[in-house]
């Protein structure tokens, strides 16, 4: 499923990164424990946290993961958009709990890692 | 030096988790220059993002050396530092000395040691309990 149909289910909104629009993602996986998301070996992954700091990014920078969704609406900060522009990473903010992002993803099709 | 061998050093402030991962972003954009494989980096800078939290996490300070040639990364991380008392217990995956405030920036679950074991060829963690620990962490670019 493309990043931009994905963003129309969750009722999401881009804050950061337009050029991932088009990306096809297969896979999400949703964690606020960023040592956990840095146990996943799988490429082209969703990553869905409640965590939003720079260190959330940071791992999306480790784990080339170029889509992270902040649920919850959570601010993210002008440092974390700076390095995510940097590494051309799409931010995107849904107003939906992680439960509900995860159970909308999953219906779509969007496949678990484990 | 012979242009085939690099050499970086980066200086890593205990508790200041604002910075954490710039070396690591680095190291993975000087890779990514090098054409090293993509399998390699990720696990490259997986291992050494892990190691460098916990310098943030544990230690005082810190200095990441950073040796790179045509057919391995060598990063050494040395630190000023409580120390790891038992280290086979740290390796142990759900074992952490972490603050609250270490998990709040979505790590100290106990499973940074076995991830960097995971993701370098070679690990070598030596520790003196009251002056510091030093993580070397070394991957070839070919198997």
């Amino acid at each position: 499923m493309k990043v931009k149909q994905i963003i129309d289910l969750i009722k999401g909104t881009v804050v950061s990164g337009t050029e991932n629009l088009e990306y096809t993602v297969e896979m999400a996986f949703a964690s606020d424990l960023m040592s956990d998301v840095l146990t996943v070996k799988t490429d082209n992954l969703l990553l869905l946290t409640g965590l939003v700091n720079i260190q959330a990014i940071r791992t999306a920078e480790m784990s080339d993961i170029n889509c992270v969704v902040f649920v919850r609406n959570k601010k993210v900060t002008e440092e974390m958009i700076r390095i995510a522009k940097e590494n051309r990473i799409t931010i995107i903010q849904s107003p939906y709990s992680m439960f509900k992002v995860s159970g909308i993803l999953f219906n779509a099709g969007i496949k678990p890692v484990f | 030096m012979s242009s085939e061998k690099m050499h970086f050093e980066y200086r890593v402030e205990g508790g200041n988790f604002s910075e954490a991962g710039y070396p690591s972003s680095q190291v993975k954009k000087t890779l990514k220059q090098l054409n090293v494989e993509g399998n390699v980096i990720k696990r490259t800078v997986v291992a050494l993002y892990e190691a460098e939290v916990n310098i943030v996490a544990h230690a005082y300070r810190g200095v990441i050396a950073v040796d790179i040639d045509t057919e391995k990364i060598i990063i050494t991380l040395t630190d000023e530092g409580p120390g790891i008392a038992d280290i086979k217990k740290a390796m142990e995956i759900g074992y952490s000395t972490a603050t609250p405030e270490v998990r709040e920036m979505g790590f100290g679950a106990g499973m940074g040691l076995s991830n960097m074991n995971t993701n370098a060829d070679k690990l070598s963690i030596t520790s003196e309990v009251g002056t510091g620990t030093i993580v070397e962490i070394m991957n070839y670019f070919h198997k």
